[in-house]
């Protein structure tokens, strides 16, 4: 009977279990893999491992609905909205795309901000319900403080500046412990807007790649941490136990 | 006189879909009861409706909160403190946020699965420490519940022998996540008990349910079934009986009384179409959530119950109270440049705090328990909002990426969960002039915290602040002030809120009985968060549910006994 089977501590002996990617997991139960490695048609791969699934305490049923969910959600992953300007005006968009990849540059790992479409995003979620007018405002006067204090010190705006003077500008207002007060709104509004850009970024499918972030995904012979991610902060599942132990029985 | 049924009049006509709802329907269906239940929202099963697995970039929006889904748009509860057309109203000087779950299974589909019994003290807190109140039932008449309620719906945890932290009837409980190990480690050495949590998420299947598969996404409902929502796991049982009509986008309104005095069903505002309904039962079981109860019994008025009915006491709408709660958050550089792994588990900690320790010793009452959150959760909207915190301080370009990369998932943070002691100030009552949409009387809410609640939320503020720097970390913020309130959350915004239409043992100081019955009209129930005397360092949800089914259990007795 599948109720009787405890799934957690892993009846099924280590080496007889595929985990996603392929790969086959250590003493935790996992190993660390690259985030290439987990992808969401591995997922399905190890979903159509039934009898394993069956023995881990899945029934047919729940592995054939599950295996379609997960299908239709890479479909609709795919279907991305259409990028038409919804808040930025056409005078600010080429600095928003500017200014976000001064924050978030392409690198030997990854893209840029404009490359996972990060202003596209921004531009999208300001009309949000969420978005309050007051933030609206802050955005829009940001970017025109930008351009003003651009215009004060170089006599042209932001984009028409050179990268050493817009350096200069963004290494005013980048580093709120650092920054002299009165830099505050430029401050502020880098502050604010550099969270929109990693917000953006990191919620993409490129951001994801980026952190090496391989969650979200069907996995019933999760087990803890493997042993790598353990001994960088010194703790074990053996110490974990025996201090239990021990204060049940004191 | 009683009045005679005519048409389709039913046994027990249930307001509410909740834990307190479902589990009344489940086990009165089961008892062979033909039961109505009235949803004010619209139907919603996890198992069909779920965002489960969604990938933040698979929506336009991320994962962004919505004025519907105040928790993000991917989270199960359709809800929130504020929806539209149904307001409600503070007392000047007060503040207090009523959050309201209008769908299928309220606001089951929104808790972190946290299910803690009651300890035997916070049922007799009067007697154990000579403040607060008794409740006129004891640990042991609830226990019994306890277990049948655990064997049900399934929760995972450990047996450690605590006597105010009633062990349980637990499945095997996950292994904690490497942070949380740490997190054990280190309240070892501050002497702070630490122990794998206890939430109703399955890690063996029972009863047709899908074990866990371990995708962190509780919050937004399973859609194998795996943890605890009432419409997948009680109502879904309770209509295969064949005895269960559920009638949904049914906003009830009064529980009409007979000129005997007994409730003869309940009166509600069809929300499709407006109209004025009506449902027959020789039973009403209120389960609307603790304060939508009282509001309901509070304008249910008469020529016999001019206060309300139930309210010959004045007590409705009394002894209100909510979870005090903090949270302290840092940077932990033990985690810079994590492993790459699934750290998912369960959409809950794997380990928490219960309290720890004598109250003699300290200067508030009654106490808190810590909930643990940190580590590599699924990056989405707001992920790694204000950078400039951590050792970095802000920056762009390349160095700031390479921040980013480092810092990911380095955080860990605490949050208190405690009693709060129920005091005069704090209660709701009917606007004097304000009604919803529908034309309901609203509530209107008196609050405020003591300085029981302060400290109590101080001394959270102060141990995790030691936590944090035990564990070699960098808090975020400042200690909060005294005028800060210590960074005590608004009432209401722990959405624990309990009491309104309390049990005790006399009908001059309280609504219903020691079975939940109204001491004013025997056959009307409450089986939601209002029957509680107090609350406890513990979520109230394990308790509905066991005093539900107890509950329901003492309808059925008194059914077959031709007493109601």
């Amino acid at each position: 009977m599948r109720d009787g089977l405890p799934v957690v501590s892993g009846q099924v002996p280590d080496d007889q279990v595929p985990v996603a990617g392929g790969q086959v997991p250590g003493a935790g139960g996992q190993v660390p893999v690259d985030a290439d490695g987990v992808t969401r048609r591995n997922t399905l791969k190890l979903l159509g491992l039934a009898p394993l699934a069956a023995a881990l305490g899945w029934s047919n049923g729940g592995i054939e609905r599950a295996t379609a969910y997960v299908a239709a959600l890479d479909g609709a992953a795919e279907d991305e909205a259409a990028a038409v300007l919804k808040f930025f005006t056409a005078k600010e968009w080429p600095t928003v795309r500017m200014l976000a990849d001064y924050i978030i540059p392409r690198d030997a790992r990854s893209g840029s901000a404009t490359d996972a479409k990060a202003p596209e995003f921004i531009d999208f979620m300001m009309m949000d319900e969420t978005t309050s007018d007051t933030s609206r405002v802050a955005m829009r006067g940001g970017l025109a403080w930008l351009d003003n204090e651009s215009r004060a010190r170089f006599g042209k705006r932001f984009i028409a500046a050179s990268d050493a003077q817009r350096r200069q500008i963004l290494d005013d207002i980048a580093w709120p412990k650092k920054a002299r007060p009165e830099m505050g709104a430029g401050v502020a509004f880098f502050t604010r807007f550099r969270d929109a850009v990693a917000s953006a970024f990191y919620s993409s499918a490129e951001g994801w790649k980026d952190l090496k972030y391989v969650g979200n995904t069907f996995n019933p012979n999760w087990n803890g941490c493997p042993k790598p991610a353990l001994d960088k902060l010194g703790v074990s599942y053996e110490e974990f136990d025996a201090s239990l132990a021990a204060h049940r029985k004191s | 006189m009683q009045v005679k049924p005519r048409t389709s009049e039913y046994d027990v006509c249930i307001v509410g879909s909740g834990a307190g709802g479902g589990m009344a329907a489940y086990a009165l269906t089961q008892a062979g009861a033909k039961v109505v239940m009235l949803e004010a929202g619209p139907a919603w099963y996890a198992s069909k409706n779920s965002q489960m697995l969604m990938p933040a970039y698979a929506s336009p929006r991320r994962g962004a909160a919505k004025k519907t889904r105040p928790f993000g748009e991917f989270d199960a509860c359709d809800g929130g403190w504020d929806i539209e057309g149904e307001p409600y109203t503070s007392a000047p000087g007060s503040k207090f946020l009523w959050w309201r779950g209008r769908m299928l299974g309220g606001r089951t589909n929104h808790w972190g699965r946290i299910s803690l019994r009651f300890g035997p003290d916070d049922f007799k807190g009067k007697t154990a420490f000579g403040n607060g109140f008794d409740w006129p039932i004891t640990y042991d008449d609830v226990a019994p519940y306890y277990d049948k309620v655990d064997d049900l719906i399934g929760v995972f945890g450990s047996n450690e022998g605590l006597r105010n932290h009633p062990d349980g009837r637990f499945q095997p409980p996950p292994r904690p996540r490497c942070y949380e190990l740490l997190v054990k480690k280190t309240s070892d050495k501050l002497g702070i008990t630490c122990i794998p949590s206890r939430l109703s998420i399955i890690t063996k299947g029972i009863h047709g349910r899908q074990p866990c598969h371990y995708c962190g996404q509780c919050n937004r409902g399973c859609t194998v079934k795996a943890n605890f929502s009432s419409p997948d796991v009680l109502i879904a049982p309770a209509l295969q009986t064949g005895k269960l009509t559920l009638i949904t986008n049914a906003m009830a309104r009064e529980v009409t009384v007979g000129t005997d005095g007994k409730a003869t069903g309940v009166s509600y505002i069809d929300k499709r179409t407006g109209a004025d309904e009506h449902v027959k039962a020789r039973v009403v079981v209120l389960a609307a959530s603790a304060c939508e109860s009282a509001r309901i019994l509070l304008n249910s008025k008469s020529s016999k119950f001019p206060q309300g009915l139930g309210n010959s006491s004045g007590r409705v709408g009394k002894g209100l109270t909510d979870t005090t709660g903090t949270d302290v958050a840092g940077f932990i550089p033990a985690m810079v440049d994590h492993v790459p792994h699934n750290e998912d588990g369960v959409g809950g900690m794997h380990v928490y705090m219960p309290w720890w320790l004598d109250n003699s010793k300290l200067d508030f009452p009654r106490g808190y328990h810590i909930e643990v959150w940190g580590g590599m959760g699924q990056p989405g909207y707001g992920t790694l909002g204000g950078i400039q915190r951590y050792p970095g301080g802000g920056g762009y370009g390349q160095s700031l990426k390479d921040d980013y990369r480092k810092y990911w998932g380095t955080t860990i943070g605490f949050s208190g969960r405690g009693e709060m002691l129920p005091n005069d100030d704090s209660y709701c009552e009917l606007d004097p002039t304000m009604v919803d949409k529908w034309g309901i009387p609203v509530l209107r809410f008196h609050w405020k915290w003591s300085d029981n609640e302060y400290n109590q939320v101080k001394h959270m503020q102060n141990t995790f602040r030691e936590l944090i720097a035990a564990m070699g970390g960098e808090v975020f913020s400042p200690m909060p002030t005294k005028e800060q309130g210590y960074g005590i959350s608004q009432g209401g915004q722990i959405i624990h809120e309990l009491g309104c239409v309390q049990m005790g043992s006399s009908a001059n100081d309280s609504v219903l009985n020691s079975n939940c019955q109204a001491h004013d009209c025997p056959n009307l129930f409450v089986t939601d968060g209002g029957p509680f005397v107090t609350q406890a360092d513990k979520n109230p949800t394990w308790t509905i549910l066991a005093l539900a089914w107890r509950t329901s259990d003492f309808i059925t007795q008194q059914r077959k006994a031709g007493a109601i």
